[in-house]
């Protein structure tokens, strides 16, 4: 026994004193360390939720500028004091809603084939081109818009028609952007539907389109709702596209075929100025991000806790 | 045997003892008031059902159960005089001293030397690595099999071969114990007897706990068997420990013989 | 009976016709949807394409026949300054001689100086290619009878002179080096501030964190939240924070720098590394999980340490993992753009950045400045560098694949 002992342990005076909890100081730092990185992504949020908290709280503190005229008036001019975020929001809407309408059924559409129809090989080969498509930079889709979609548009409702700047163009090239995320998102969903399902489909004698419209679908659609909300806010918050083809200058309008300043596109036109600290103008840009940061991190939330209900059914 | 298994203990005469220890997940009692008295250089078994909790056991002895969140050890487990779930062991000493072998094999992605190397190394030894690594593999009955390979990466090896080398890498460390968590599971019959024999072997030496859900191994392989079984409540109990030859032939319990006989489920 | 179990089998029953047809209706409908996506890329590449070649007219200042006889490409290093020396006023040679080295710098450069500064080529009218393709013989006779003078010649935007020249108000002149060594810095700052975090936070999370502590669960949702947090905001961010309240840290001045604010490529590099670090946490958490937990087990069944189980067995294993994601999380910074508008990336900025201290331009910024301009020639300009960026994500990507196939051969 004390021959195995010597040469068991290559410091330790006593076995007692080897088992005693040691303090590691590099073990200890490095933990430290660790935790700080995790850290950083709440300095991230606090510094985000902070930031544009006080500075819109300076805005509001503005002469002429009132919450209540805020959210309800229709003009957005801070020249002559007219602080009214309708039109912004509105041409937001308007261009989101485009989007949507092209991503949603095409990227469900899209989704349906890959999961229920395409057999691996051809998935193979469509999924990383759609993935292109999600990784392209937006700045590219906006030069999209404005060379190849505007003209397109022009060309086929009339140059009188349809201006230079409008939100339907930003809108449609927008919906090409975020067709990929819905898409994968959705077919995530759908894959995620256990395969006894559909063979309990099959097995009443249902086709194929049956089963993967009346079974599968229903069964995956709060995962698809969930794409659906992410796409969404993806489309609210994106800047390029319409900082580039929706036009500059916020205008009340529903008129998609005109351009219309949207809050991102905003933000975008007047931090790219020549902007002095603590101006109206400044401080509205804070006001107009909070606004949108809560738009979207509402969006966010609403979409993962979904999709949580949907991964507790089947995992 | 009763009359050991009932006297007060003293130090040294037992390797690892548990007493009265709990195990729970959560607030599921996995393995209840279980005492082992493990003797030196013996080969003790630990059979019994699945999900009886023999593995929760086995690992409980080097604190390898510390890794599953909420699993707590109630009582204690005497090592040298020492329980080792006291608040002021470490864990990591205690697996320097009772080392473990897997189910699967489980080679790191390095070269069969660096596997058997990296243990010692950062344990602080400071000896000639490669006597070290040559020993050890010899010691594990591997060494005529890669001696001219040792550059090559371990995952190369045959699964046999793999759990051979699990098993020179803890013994590189320079463990009193070590335990076997069913070793030969994932083997073919020969590799499964290469190992028996190698157990055999390390016996001399090292004191080795093993779980085994194959009877014939442990009648074969062990000196000493433990028997556990699920309680009605779904916790692990030990219903029976004492001499192997003694157990298999002439069981005490009626659950033990059940079980031996397969006359079980 | 038998009979009716054959029509019962077949496919010809009128009720079969029906759903088999509405099947393959929304069969080619489904398949439709993805047609469109890819018919979309390909009107977009052929868009940026069609942009980035084709003819175009050009009138020269002062023809270059009329300074030598011969090609301006024969004439000797001497012949060309006296040209420069006669053509131009005294100060313009001045300043020619001050920012350039005339005696030194390679020959067809001179060449290039001379171009630019006498014979001064204008585009006067540019073509997509496309239509330089089939209109080729209108547009050359429109050039004779609109501009006598003209030459017709068929030019790729995207060329040797625009990937090295500085920034230019001309675009016929105008290039990407500044913007692409801009983005290079600006890139490099990312990495090297967001790789370490992130990483560090994916280690901490999978290794470390009990999910059970409400600490670890508020950084994970907190970070699946900052993931869909608009890269505008992160603008905000950096402006409020790198740009104005550490301004002086990043313009320098702390470190004895003078005369810079604090719109530095320091400023949107630290922007960026925020903006990416919580899809490089998700990405780098998911190679660590995938990690086998044997491999763990093994390791502190040895008597490691956890610190000495994740460096020498989880880290190099995952990896490659890692590294992909990074790779992948970097790939968006580089054509992120928004976040530099509001951080204040300057558009017109003719000098390489020196440091990250420095008033910088990026690709992305280039790209977004000329594509507003009113001129053709500007969205000819923007198309080359928009072919220059897709390069540069294409080459990170295959990078990225390769690594990944690397990854799961082994």
């Amino acid at each position: 026994m004390t021959s195995i002992a010597r040469e068991n342990l290559f410091k330790a005076p006593s076995r007692m004193e080897f088992l005693k909890k040691r303090f590691r100081k590099l073990e200890f730092g490095i933990q430290a360390f660790l935790f700080f990185c995790g850290f950083v992504s709440i300095l991230t949020t606090i510094g985000i939720v902070f930031e544009l908290g006080k500075e819109s709280l300076l805005f509001f503190q503005t002469p002429g500028v009132n919450l209540v005229e805020f959210f309800t008036t229709t003009t957005w001019q801070p020249s002559i004091g007219q602080y009214g975020v309708l039109p912004l929001v509105t041409s937001t809407l308007m261009t989101s809603t485009f989007a949507m309408l092209i991503a949603l059924p095409l990227g469900l559409a899209a989704a349906i084939y890959l999961s229920e129809y395409a057999d691996p090989k051809v998935r193979k080969v469509l999924k990383p081109i759609l993935e292109i498509l999600a990784g392209i930079p937006t700045v590219v889709y906006g030069y999209f818009a404005l060379t190849f979609m505007t003209p397109l548009l022009r060309g086929i409702f009339g140059q009188q028609t349809v201006q230079i700047y409008n939100t339907l163009s930003a809108g449609l090239v927008m919906g090409i952007m975020i067709l990929p995320l819905v898409a994968s998102m959705s077919e995530d969903a759908l894959r995620a539907v256990p395969r006894a399902l559909r063979e309990a489909a099959y097995g009443v004698g249902a086709t194929k389109l049956e089963t993967s419209i009346q079974v599968v679908l229903p069964a995956a659609l709060s995962g698809i709702v969930a794409a659906f909300i992410i796409g969404i806010s993806r489309a609210v918050g994106e800047t390029m596209i319409v900082a580039v083809a929706a036009g500059a200058g916020p205008k009340f309008t529903f008129n998609p075929f005109e351009g219309a300043e949207t809050m991102t596109g905003y933000i975008a036109r007047i931090s790219g100025g020549d902007l002095s600290y603590d101006t109206p103008d400044y401080n509205s840009i804070f006001a107009i991000g909070l606004l949108l940061f809560v738009i979207t991190l509402g969006l966010n939330i609403i979409s993962r806790t979904i999709s949580r209900r949907f991964r507790e059914v089947y995992e | 045997m009763e009359n050991q298994m009932n006297h007060q203990p003293q130090d040294g005469q037992f390797a690892i003892q548990a007493s009265h220890m709990d195990i729970y997940y959560g607030n599921f009692r996995a393995v209840k008031d279980c005492s082992l008295e493990v003797l030196p250089r013996k080969i003790t078994a630990i059979i019994g059902p699945s999900g009886c909790g023999k593995s929760t056991v086995l690992r409980a002895f080097n604190r390898m159960n510390d890794f599953i969140p909420g699993c707590r050890v109630e009582g204690g487990i005497l090592f040298h005089g020492q329980n080792i779930y006291a608040p002021d062991v470490d864990p990591v000493q205690v697996r320097k001293l009772i080392g473990m072998v897997f189910q699967k094999p489980n080679p790191f992605p390095k070269s069969i030397y660096e596997n058997v190397a990296w243990g010692a190394r950062i344990n602080g030894y400071t000896g000639n690595m490669d006597d070290l690594v040559e020993e050890t593999l010899v010691k594990a009955a591997l060494w005529d099999e890669v001696k001219d390979n040792l550059k090559k990466s371990a995952l190369a090896l045959s699964g046999g071969q793999q759990q051979r080398l699990c098993i020179a890498r803890a013994l590189a460390v320079k463990p009193e114990i070590i335990l076997m968590d069913e070793p030969c599971s994932a083997l073919d019959p020969i590799a499964t007897l290469k190992i028996e024999d190698l157990m055999r072997e390390l016996s001399s030496n090292y004191t080795i706990i093993i779980v085994t859900h194959n009877m014939q191994q442990a009648a074969r392989a062990s000196d000493y068997t433990a028997f556990f079984t699920m309680d009605p409540d779904r916790s692990g109990i030990m219903v029976e420990y004492g001499e192997t030859s003694q157990l298999f032939t002439r069981p005490r319990d009626q659950r033990t013989e059940d079980y031996i006989t397969g006359r079980f489920g | 009976m038998i009979n009716g179990h054959e029509t019962l089998l077949s496919s010809q029953t009128p009720e079969m016709t029906r759903r088999n047809r509405s099947a393959s209706l929304w069969q080619a409908i489904f398949f439709g949807a993805i047609v469109i996506g890819i018919i979309m890329l390909m009107v977009l590449l052929a868009t940026i394409v069609n942009q980035a070649f084709g003819l175009v007219i050009i009138v020269d200042k002062v023809p270059a026949a009329a300074l030598s006889d011969r090609p301006l490409e024969e004439l000797s290093r001497e012949e060309l300054t006296t040209i420069l020396q006669n053509r131009l006023s005294k100060n313009r040679f001045k300043t020619i001689q001050r920012d350039h080295a005339i005696e030194t710098m390679p020959l067809s450069d001179l060449v290039n100086l001379v171009i630019d500064n006498v014979v001064q080529p204008q585009v006067k009218k540019s073509y997509p290619l496309l239509q330089s393709i089939l209109n080729r013989s209108e547009i050359l006779e429109l050039a004779k009878s609109d501009y006598p003078d003209a030459r017709v010649e068929f030019r790729s935007w995207l060329n040797r002179r625009f990937l090295t020249s500085t920034m230019s108000p001309r675009p016929e002149t105008a290039g990407v080096r500044t913007a692409i060594m801009g983005s290079a810095l600006l890139i490099l700052i990312t990495i090297v501030v967001a790789f370490p975090l992130g990483v560090g936070a994916a280690i901490y999370l999978e290794e470390y964190a009990d999910s059970r502590r409400w600490i670890n669960r508020v950084i994970q949702t907190n970070i699946d939240n900052l993931a869909g947090v608009p890269s505008i905001i992160y603008g905000i961010l950096g402006l409020a924070i790198f740009v104005r309240a550490l301004e002086p840290l990043t313009s320098g001045a702390a470190f004895g720098v003078v005369g810079q604010n604090g719109r530095t490529v320091l400023s949107a590099g630290l922007t960026m590394a925020l903006l990416i670090l919580p899809i490089l946490i998700i990405n780098a958490q998911e190679a660590i999980r995938a990690v086998p937990n044997s491999l763990r087990q093994a390791s502190y069944g040895l008597g490691a340490t956890k610190w000495q189980t994740i460096w020498f067995h989880v880290l190099p294993v995952a990896l490659p993992g890692i590294l992909t994601g990074t790779i992948l999380a970097v790939s968006r910074a580089i054509g992120e753009t928004a976040p530099l508008i509001i951080v204040g990336a300057s558009t017109l900025i003719m000098k390489d950045p020196d440091g990250v201290f420095s008033s910088f331009t990026a690709l992305p910024i280039q790209i977004y400045n000329w594509t507003t301009r009113p001129q053709d020639t500007f969205r000819n300009i923007a198309a080359a560098a928009i072919l220059v960026l897709l390069a540069l994500l294409l080459s990170l990507n295959a990078a990225a694949i390769l690594l990944r196939n690397r990854f799961s051969r082994q």
